[in-house]
């Protein structure tokens, strides 16, 4: 065990006016998470400190913020592979609510905009739909995306434009774009082709950078771009 | 106070809830549908079904000959003749149609060569009634339950579901022995709901937190189970609580049982595959509680790796291209957290909390049943891992969680649907919200010194070193004790946090409060059953004894007691036999 030094952005709408810095020293392994250090801290230092977290292992999304000013989660940091103090705040560009949970409502509505269900060419058979390895592997890329909010909170443009759909949701419109299964491509590709939509992208790459999940975002946003000017996928 | 009302609430928006919320507000031909609403204490995609690795089971039999009796079979013996077998062969039957119903959905499941869905082979997962090992496991990557999650959500999206997400669901609703809805607490405001229904189904997911070394969710705190126990409801077989064999040493994060599906094996400190010596036809693939109990074990008798509790799980005779392809999120993790390239390293690992086969009892449909002689409360379902059909028994096979999530959180929501339509709604207690307006004063006026998670370190400690894997009764009487000496301190909490909004160690505190109740619940029954079955080993009981313990417990609450009452289990096709692999 030894003391680590982390600073937190603290905020509580029913208290403060404006957000402010803490800061905290817990005892620790090295191969804690950051996200072993906020709960030792909201254990054993300040009950109030508020997140959001749940597996704690990288799969459900829950605990993005910025690390160090970076955006990743807390559950997939260790503490010995950053710098002290650790800077821990929200992420850029939700409304913070308290502390680092932020107002995902704008983020989950832009997410249901790109209708992100399979849509059937025709009626189901009665096994399985045959889809060939190499067809499946197309979006293999995109499949993995939680939801987090890494990404579209990392994007400069997503910053400068706020209506902007942002990367996530475009991550999503590609997994089904590119699943040879699905028969809404039009309707996707014209939702991307929109004002908010893919050519906001300024391909930044901030979004892979901070994609927990390792997807190639930017990639992903090109690859709907280079459909909308071939017009196919 | 807000009052919302429907015809029906599904907490817990998992696997099942969300599976059930899509049969139950179907609409029929004529447009009309039940009115329900899913209320989750999390945003939906952050449920930990999303967690499940390895793939679901089902006898499509795409590589070679399956059958479900075979699965049946396996399930049977997989969980030491405790399994209800009527309800068993309707899972594993209709596993079939539901797996592929998912691909209809849109589940990205990897695939065969010729494009049908790929299975591979899993833990007591047999061909011909115990021959050898089968591929059965249907995969998408080693992120099957993420993708399950994803889909059935996508579902919900396309169908218009109604959802109140971060809504913290702390009571049950009843009027003269009938279900009428859920209290809630909306995190975000700290306002009261009261949620008026006809029917609600419960789908909270398990209690691992219980342990200190655990694959289950920080938030995995039994609330569905504790909430209608404290309604008078039985618990049934709760002293079966499954540890998975390789959880990542220290932390309990799983790696996936399809790592010795695709070929990988457990080694002790000398190097030896120490599994030949305790399954010998099935190996590093024998069920969950027998590989664990294999550990434990190894390193009770020094052979742990340096001496010390773990033992390693070696992948790296394995191409790399393979480790790549089918598992990579667990190479992820082992890189993350340990910093090991599992192509090169072999993982170091030791059992992990992993899965409850107990919960609140329900017949196949997914009713609540309240007594031994099967007596169903109107209006009250559960499924997935809160709920005991059983089809799981004394120790789940791998891949039938995501199986018996789908299976009957879809016979759920069927039964669901069909009561709904045509209940009458029952009215409302007086004061429905008083009993959680008390336990929130109660907390908040708290004086004491105590911290919630002080107290809970300290039960995921003491549960972790004497309810875990081996039980003596000596141990679980202390453990009783020391549960006692929690509660008292859990009534001496002092939250710090005084605010309304996102307050969330007062969550915490009543998670706590459900863990401490099925703690109790879970060593209660433990302590009574004098034989070791399944997940539940006795070292002072060695052998199962079916003369007298073949029947499932009901855990009452009875004040801060618990009783205890059994009941028969269910036996159509296999007779118990000795169980060997």
């Amino acid at each position: 065990m030894r003391e680590v030094a982390f600073k937190i952005l603290r905020f509580d709408p029913e208290k403060d006016s404006k957000p402010h810095w803490e800061s905290y020293r817990v005892e620790l392994e090295p191969t804690d998470r950051v996200l072993d250090g906020l709960e030792a801290i909201k254990g054993s230092v300040d009950g109030s400190l508020s997140l959001r977290r749940s597996c704690a292992h990288g799969v459900c999304g829950s605990d993005a913020m910025l690390i160090n000013g970076r955006n990743r989660l807390a559950c997939k940091v260790l503490v010995k592979n950053v710098k002290q103090p650790i800077a821990i705040e929200p992420m850029r560009g939700f409304k913070v609510i308290k502390d680092l949970i932020v107002d995902m409502e704008g983020f989950f509505s832009k997410y249901r905009q790109v209708s992100p269900y399979l849509i059937e060419a025709g009626p189901a058979p009665e096994k399985e739909r045959l889809q060939s390895p190499e067809e499946r592997e197309r979006f293999d890329d995109t499949t993995k995306c939680i939801l987090c909010g890494a990404c579209t909170t990392s994007c400069p443009s997503f910053w400068a434009d706020p209506d902007y759909i942002g990367p996530a949701a475009i991550v999503q419109a590609h997994r089904f774009i590119f699943d040879s299964r699905d028969a809404g491509k039009e309707k996707r590709l014209k939702i991307m082709n929109e004002k908010e939509g893919v050519w906001r992208c300024r391909t930044v790459f901030n979004c892979v950078e901070a994609c927990p999940r390792g997807i190639n975002v930017t990639r992903a946003i090109a690859e709907v771009k280079q459909a909308l000017v071939r017009g196919k996928v | 106070m807000a009052l919302h009302t429907f015809d029906g609430i599904i907490v817990g928006a998992g696997g099942a809830g969300l599976m059930a919320a899509l049969q139950a507000s179907r609409p029929d031909s004529s447009g009309k549908s039940p009115r329900i609403a899913v209320l989750s204490k999390l945003y939906p995609t952050r449920s930990h079904t999303g967690t499940a690795q390895g793939g679901i089971g089902a006898a499509l039999g795409n590589l070679e000959d399956d059958k479900w009796e075979w699965h049946m079979f396996d399930t049977v013996k997989g969980g030491d003749y405790l399994v209800d077998q009527d309800a068993a062969e309707i899972m594993c039957r209709e596993a079939v149609e539901t797996v592929y119903e998912l691909e209809h959905m849109g589940l990205p499941f990897s695939r065969t060569p010729d494009g049908k869905i790929a299975q591979r082979p899993f833990g007591g997962h047999t061909r011909e009634f115990g021959k050898g090992p089968v591929r059965r496991s249907c995969y998408a990557a080693d992120r099957t339950g993420h993708m399950i999650l994803q889909t059935l959500y996508q579902q919900c999206i396309k169908q218009g579901v109604t959802f109140f997400d971060e809504y913290h669901v702390v009571d049950l609703l009843m009027k003269e022995g009938v279900t009428c809805g859920v209290a809630a607490f909306q995190i975000a405001t700290g306002e009261l709901h009261t949620f008026h229904s006809k029917a609600v189904l419960f789908a909270t997911g398990g209690c691992g937190r219980m342990y200190k070394i655990t694959s289950n969710a920080l938030t995995l705190t039994g609330d569905g189970m504790a909430v209608v126990y404290r309604r008078g409801i039985p618990l049934q077989d709760m002293e079966f609580f499954q540890f998975h064999p390789t959880g990542i040493y220290k932390m309990g994060i799983l790696i996936t049982e399809a790592a010795r599906g695709e070929g990988g094996i457990l080694r002790n400190r000398s190097g030896e595959r120490f599994m030949e010596r305790y399954a010998p036809t099935l190996k590093d693939l024998a069920p969950r509680d027998m590989v664990s109990r294999a550990i434990y074990r190894e390193v009770q008798e020094g052979r742990g790796i340096d001496g010390k509790d773990y033992v390693l799980l070696d992948l790296t005779h394995l191409d790399a291209k393979v480790i790549h392809a089918k598992l990579p999120d667990i190479t992820d993790f082992v890189e993350t957290y340990l910093g090991i390239d599992p192509v090169k390293q072999p993982i170091p690992i030791q059992p992990t909390a992993h899965y409850a086969m107990g919960g609140i009892p329900t017949d196949s449909d997914a009713r609540v049943i309240v007594d031994e002689r099967r007596s169903v409360l109107p209006g009250l379902y559960a499924a997935g891992e809160c709920a005991c059909v059983s089809v799981h028994g004394g120790n789940r096979l791998g891949t039938n969680s995501l199986v018996d999530i789908i299976v009957f959180g879809r016979r759920g929501g069927r039964a669901l649907r069909e009561y709904a339509m045509r209940a009458p709604l029952t009215s409302l207690p007086a004061d429905p919200e008083g009993v959680t307006k008390e336990r929130i004063a109660r907390l908040r006026q708290g004086k004491g010194s105590e911290t919630v998670a002080k107290i809970r370190s300290e039960l995921q400690a003491e549960m972790m070193e004497k309810a875990s894997v081996f039980r003596t009764k000596e141990n679980l009487e202390q453990m009783l004790g020391i549960i006692r000496g929690l509660k008292d301190r859990y009534t001496k909490v002092r939250l710090q946090d005084t605010g309304t909004i996102f307050n969330t160690e007062l969550l915490d505190a009543f998670e706590l409060d459900y863990l401490l109740d099925l703690a109790q619940v879970t060593v209660t029954g433990a302590l009574n059953r004098t034989e070791s079955r399944g997940a539940h080993s006795r070292e002072d009981f060695p052998k199962r004894d079916d003369a007298n313990w073949l029947k499932h417990t009901l855990a009452y609450r009875k004040g801060d007691q618990v009783e205890l009452k059994y009941k028969p289990v269910s036996i159509t096709r296999f007779q118990p036999q000795e169980r060997k692999y």
